[in-house]
């Protein structure tokens, strides 16, 4: 199987000491976090981790299920980058001079559709929103000018085929959940395995 | 109490639950006792001198077993839990009372066992102040523990102690440790009766079953020639003995077991073919690349059960019967999952199965033990050399109390030895470590093996390597006078390390030639009574001593001391290349 970048959601309770309890069960299979963004969701008191790996299918299951086996941990989704929405935002630090005087500069920008955050006398950061290899492809191109700090987000992403957790929560709070709350999804897929 | 109640304003609407104040330490005291705890294994520090001060007026309802050692403590904790299917409790200070818990909670958590464990923590406002005996205990057993929490007020408490029970015991049951906050210990709230845990929304202890998958594993069932069923501690920690058996017997299919599966069917049952992995027995190892469909049932396919991976049953349709969803596909890749708690997924199946039996294949399996009879057994259990065996100690011990004991081995050749030759009429009989391999592990284990089963004899089996990492716990031993039987089979080596250096290091023996004390002077110094043998004219005699004897008992034997454990799976190798000698 092909390694590839997954895109893992993890929905959870809002509690101390998770992230580190997630976050083990990467480093422990010498696996690294390419990007890790922890929020809120749609739901009050529910936390979202988007989380993105490289790694094969087979491996990233396995990782989904034992993120989903700890206890404040309700439901772990992974998709392909193809299976979801998401974006990552870019911050470039330039001097203003530069660009005040060099209209590739600003042409540049503009066609990277930056927007300044702020503007002063000595500098100037701009902003850009997109994927990985658009604002790493703004980085290249203002190397020569200057470029005096730059960082990037963590990747936030939405499910394509996601219809919310909302429903979903109301499940896991009756004592007895229905099919779609276990982990039968992994399951679902496993149809054409058996034929009598 | 009562009082308070009539105390309480009549006209409120909503009426507050009755609430009694008290100290977070008396809090923590009272959530034990409504769990049903009984007896907990600790060692008192300065973090949680005021939970050991409550303790001091809680003396009718629990039993505090002072240790030497909290690693004693956390292993003891860990007897009492598999001898008892109870949850284990221990309690440690903060710092290195805390730390030393770490490869007690590695083990429980590797081998689901269900403990509690608290431990005291420095002043809230001292965290992260690098604060006397403070360590970051949370940190450090999240690797370790099913789930942890630390408690920095006493509000708290109730409720982190509900919560640490029920996830301990409920599901795939594991370790969890509760971190207390000195101030906690010592503030008073007004805490409200105690209520048990048995719901937290994220937490799902069973997967819900699904029937389609069920019949499918019936069908598969139905249609094998050569089925053959594997069970581990699953079927255990479920209680699903009595369903395994109904299963076991209307299938007909031979069952091989998994060291912590032991005994939940009879040793001596004619469907029970013996022990898996690399020193289980020849035919469960050779007839697993044979058969045609395997049924797992409560086991995770270890390394140690199936060699290599990539050789190992190939040829079969795997069925895999789990509560825990990240076992399935983990090692063995399966063709029908069946999700759940074994004790519902079992009689489920057993309804759908034909009623069968299976001679020729059963035959096969027979075959195989007689090779191993002839290669290895008869030898081992009755020796022709004048040296003793540790296979014959066992055979010893087993005709002397007739497979009634608990056995609790430690780790090594001899716990090889007590888990392929100890009869286990029943379940919980074997307290060993299976998958963390922890020295030391016996002799606590086995002083809480006794509390969680004091009805019956408690024999620890144990290396002379092993029992001198935790040979301190003799001192619990003579305070508590809990009788545990101390067999120490001594081969005057570190066995399983030499025997690999003999056989797969050109006998380049490194550091395995170990030096022990006098045991039996060691004993008495302890006021435990004690001897030692070293012939066969008197190894009957003295163990039926031990074994008469009233309390504890150390027995030295002096075994063979280049031994070999056969037959093995050598690391790399497939089951099928299991080595007879």
């Amino acid at each position: 199987m092909e390694r590839q970048e997954y895109n893992i959601t993890a929905y959870t309770e809002n509690q101390v000491g998770l992230l580190n309890r997630i976050a083990i069960i990467f480093s422990r299979r010498k696996i690294n976090i390419e990007s890790l963004n922890v929020s809120p969701s749609e739901i009050e008191g529910i936390h979202r981790f988007n989380i993105v790996i490289v790694e094969t299918e087979e491996v990233v299951e396995k990782l989904a299920k034992q993120i989903e086996k700890q206890v404040e941990v309700l439901k772990v989704y992974y998709n392909t980058n193809a299976d979801v929405i998401w974006q990552e935002m870019a911050l470039y630090k330039v001097p203003t001079d530069v660009i005040a005087e060099k209209v590739l500069v600003e042409r540049l920008l503009r066609e990277n559709g930056a927007r300044a955050v702020v503007i002063r006398k000595d500098y100037t950061v701009f902003e850009t929103t997109g994927h990985r290899e658009e604002t790493d492809s703004l980085i290249k191109a203002l190397q020569p000018y200057g470029l005096i700090e730059f960082v990037r987000s963590a990747r936030i992403a939405i499910i394509k085929a996601s219809e919310g957790f909302h429903r979903k929560l109301q499940e896991f709070e009756r004592r007895e959940p229905g099919e779609d709350v276990a982990e039968n999804e992994f399951l679902n897929d496993r149809e054409q395995v058996f034929t009598m | 109490m009562s009082t308070q109640t009539l105390a309480q304003p009549a006209a409120s609407p909503a009426a507050a639950p009755a609430t009694t104040p008290m100290t977070g330490a008396v809090a923590t005291l009272q959530a034990l006792v409504a769990e049903g705890v009984d007896t907990i294994f600790g060692y008192p520090g300065g973090a949680i001198i005021p939970i050991y001060d409550a303790l001091y007026d809680f003396a009718d309802s629990l039993n505090h077993v002072l240790v030497r050692h909290e690693q004693g403590g956390i292993h003891a904790a860990q007897g009492y839990a598999r001898s008892s299917g109870r949850v284990g409790v221990a309690l440690a200070t903060s710092g290195p009372g805390a730390t030393n818990l770490v490869t007690g909670l590695a083990d429980a958590m590797i081998d689901s066992t269900p403990l509690v464990c608290i431990t005291g923590q420095v002043f809230a406002h001292l965290l992260g102040t690098d604060a006397f005996q403070e360590t970051d205990i949370i940190n450090i057993t999240t690797p370790v523990t099913k789930w942890n929490y630390q408690v920095t007020r006493a509000e708290e408490i109730p409720e982190a102690l509900a919560k640490a029970f029920y996830i301990a015991r409920s599901g795939r049951p594991g370790p969890v440790l509760v971190d207390i906050t000195k101030n906690a210990q010592m503030q008073t709230f007004d805490a409200p009766a105690y209520e048990p845990c048995t719901h937290i929304r994220s937490y799902r202890p069973a997967p819900v079953v699904r029937k389609e998958y069920i019949e499918q594993a019936a069908a598969l069932i139905n249609s094998a020639k050569r089925p053959f069923i594997l069970w581990g501690q699953g079927v255990v920690l479920g209680q699903a003995e009595q369903e395994f058996k109904e299963f076991v017997e209307k299938s007909g299919i031979p069952a091989a077991w998994t060291i912590l599966g032991v005994g939940a069917l009879a040793t001596d049952h004619p469907l029970n073919v013996g022990m898996l992995g690399m020193h289980g027995n020849y035919g469960p190892n050779v007839l697993t690349n044979e058969c045609d469909v395997l049924i797992a049932i409560g086991m995770r396919f270890d390394d140690r059960v199936t060699g290599r991976l990539d050789k190992y049953a190939k040829q079969a349709q795997v069925i895999h019967l789990d509560i825990d969803p990240t076992e399935i596909d983990k090692n063995v890749k399966t063709t029908v999952p069946v999700w759940g708690d074994c004790k519902e997924t079992l009689p489920l199946l057993t309804a759908l199965v034909e009623r069968r039996e299976h001679p020729e294949w059963l035959a096969r399996f027979n075959d195989y033990n007689a090779q191993e009879v002839d290669a290895v057994i008869r030898e081992e259990l009755f020796p022709t050399s004048e040296e003793l065996t540790m296979g014959e100690v066992m055979q010893q011990l087993n005709e002397i109390t007739g497979g009634e004991a608990v056995i609790v081995s430690d780790v090594g050749q001899h716990q090889m030895i007590a888990c392929r030759y100890a009869r286990q009429n029943q379940s919980r009989s074997h307290v060993t470590s299976g998958g963390l391999g922890t020295m030391g592990f016996a002799l606590p284990a086995a002083i809480g093996a006794k509390f969680g089963a004091p009805h019956r004899p408690v024999v620890a089996v144990i290396g002379d390597g092993g029992v001198q990492m935790t040979i301190q716990e003799l001192g619990t031993i003579m305070q508590t006078g809990v009788d545990v039987k101390i067999l120490i089979l001594n081969n005057e080596f570190l066995g399983m390390v030499r025997q690999w250096q003999e056989l797969f290091h050109q006998r380049r023996y490194s550091f395995v030639d170990i030096q022990s004390p006098d045991y039996v002077a060691v004993a008495a110094g302890y006021r435990i009574a004690g001897q030692r043998v070293a012939t066969r004219a008197d190894l009957r005699p003295a163990l039926e001593k031990m074994l008469a004897h009233p309390g504890s008992f150390l027995l030295e034997v002096m075994v063979t001391k280049e031994n070999n454990i056969f037959p093995m799976v050598p690391q790399g190798c497939s089951v099928a290349e299991i080595r007879l000698r």
